[in-house]
């Protein structure tokens, strides 16, 4: 099992504010980390630092940027853009090609090996924005996959979806994790953390509250606290 | 078969009609390209303001009396630009409200500038003229000409070379940045050329209409495909066709160059909208 991302007593945020310290944690190939925190606990921050686009204040954090694929939040640029399916999952090769302007053989064949992965080929050539949200999740999640064959870095994937919709992006999450994609997945979703991760990652009021196995958190007692409310004090 | 003849007429006999009808079409495919991108960016107003900006740059130039205005407008212009992209972030004045300062701000310096240094006796025909394009549009120099050819170029290559990166910045910005892509880098990319569209597009429809040719074709393009490419080359060929009708009615009407363009561009976009209503209708 390969260490993919370590973080040693790393603190995130501002010269003058600090909005999360003492992580600690590591991500091993083929984990699947659940990232939990309420809302300003610094989970956006982390996450910027994973990507490499925000580096941490103090502390370490080894991790090969370049390796994420990254699915960000919806943005309202994107409910109405005019772009078909099959340019949105290309344009996560876009890393690679450095200057050079078109996209070569491979990356076109990348791009439909992962649509057919994730059962969109037959969307191809819709429009982005006609699209349900759930539809709209794969098609960023292959663009993700374009990026990075081995890890996925999800940003509070089912957000805006219904709940049909929410579980079968889920599984499919988890399907991919079978197939030895290590998934890191910031969420709200304390029931579908512990159900779907191996591990769990919570963050509170500036630190670390917990680090470790599902497992292990559905007995601790703050894993406890949690499940019993269903989440509530989460969101 | 009269107007036919007028027109023959016009083209053969008078070289620089040819001209600027070739600079025209040019001009007008460049800022529908960019209109593509400036609209889903939600950065319409960013072209407005900056044309605002052109205008007292403009002003200032003719102030100083140097024949050659690119020279103050095409700087100063491009230093707003990139003044404007930065303000969007993060800073005490939020983006549209910054914009909306430097525009009109622009525009009542550059107003008042005309009026305490007229540059001739007739200062409202000078204004009048930068803000609505002037009929000597259809007289420039080939100087502009060659400067109007090289700088499409220049617009139309970094297209060509950057159409992908262009697309994923436009689509997503923090992925694109997450994937390695200097989204910073191609956001000031896309101001510095909205800013030479801008300068170049002052004598064709004059500043206050130079939104109009960036963001109709635009609109008038995501009304009815949806694709990115097919809407940027739809909005190239309305944009071009429109400019192209209405330079040679305004020269058969004796109408304003600018104000007939973008009447035709409006023109095209109802059009396209009635079309994309009863195809949705039909569904």
């Amino acid at each position: 099992m390969g260490v993919q991302i370590t973080c040693k007593n790393a603190a995130l945020g501002y010269e003058n504010r600090i909005v999360a310290e003492n992580l600690n944690f590591t991500v091993s190939a083929g984990d699947y980390l659940c990232i939990l925190g309420e809302n300003g606990s610094g989970k956006s921050t982390l996450v910027k630092a994973l990507l490499g686009l925000k580096p941490q204040v103090s502390g370490e954090i080894v991790c090969a940027h370049q390796g994420i694929g990254y699915l960000p939040q919806q943005t309202v640029v994107q409910k109405d853009f005019p772009a078909s399916v099959r340019e949105i999952v290309r344009s996560g090769c876009l890393g690679k090609t450095g200057l050079w302007p078109f996209y070569t053989k491979e990356e076109k064949a990348l791009a439909a090996e992962m649509m057919q992965k994730l059962g969109i080929t037959k969307l191809e050539k819709r429009c982005y924005r006609d699209l349900s949200g759930g539809q709209q999740q794969r098609v960023l999640l292959a663009r993700a996959l374009c990026a990075a064959k081995n890890m996925l870095l999800l940003d509070e994937p089912v957000t805006g979806l219904d709940p049909r919709a929410q579980t079968e992006l889920y599984e499919q999450i988890a399907s991919l994790n079978k197939s030895g994609i290590t998934v890191i997945m910031v969420s709200h979703d304390v029931q579908a953390a512990v159900k779907y991760a191996s591990h769990i990652l919570q963050i509170g009021k500036k630190q670390q509250l917990f680090y470790g196995t599902a497992a292990e958190y559905r007995n601790s007692r703050i894993g406890r606290a949690f499940l019993e409310t269903g989440g509530a004090a989460l969101a | 078969m009269h107007n036919f003849a007028k027109l023959a007429e016009y083209f053969s006999n008078y070289p620089f009609v040819r001209y600027a009808f070739a600079v025209g079409l040019l001009i007008a495919l460049c800022a529908s390209l960019l209109g593509v991108t400036l609209v889903l960016k939600r950065f319409s107003f960013i072209g407005d303001g900056l044309s605002h900006v052109a205008f007292g740059a403009m002003a200032v130039a003719a102030v100083t009396g140097l024949t050659n205005k690119t020279v103050i407008v095409l700087p100063l212009t491009v230093l707003s630009a990139i003044l404007l992209l930065r303000t969007g972030q993060n800073t005490k004045i939020k983006g549209d409200a910054a914009v909306a300062m430097i525009s009109v701000g622009a525009l009542a310096v550059g107003y008042m500038l005309m009026h305490l240094f007229p540059s001739s006796s007739n200062v409202s025909g000078d204004v009048c003229s930068t803000l609505f394009g002037s009929t000597s549009f259809l007289t420039l120099r080939k100087s502009d000409v060659v400067l109007c050819v090289v700088m499409a170029g220049i617009v139309l290559l970094t297209f060509l070379l950057f159409y992908h990166k262009i697309f994923a910045v436009t689509f997503d910005e923090s992925f694109a940045q997450a994937s390695g892509i200097n989204a910073n880098g191609y956001n000031l990319l896309i101001a510095v050329i909205t800013s030479l569209i801008i300068v170049l597009a002052m004598n064709l429809v004059g500043s206050l209409l130079i939104s109009a040719l960036v963001i109709f074709p635009a609109l008038s393009a995501m009304r009815l495909f949806r694709s990115f490419r097919s809407v940027m080359l739809c909005s190239a060929v309305i944009s071009v066709v429109c400019a192209g009708s209405g330079i040679i009615l305004s020269i058969l009407f004796s109408t304003p160059v600018g104000a007939t363009i973008v009447v035709a561009d409006m023109t095209v976009f109802f059009l396209f909208s009635l079309i994309s209503l009863c195809r949705d209708g039909r569904k």
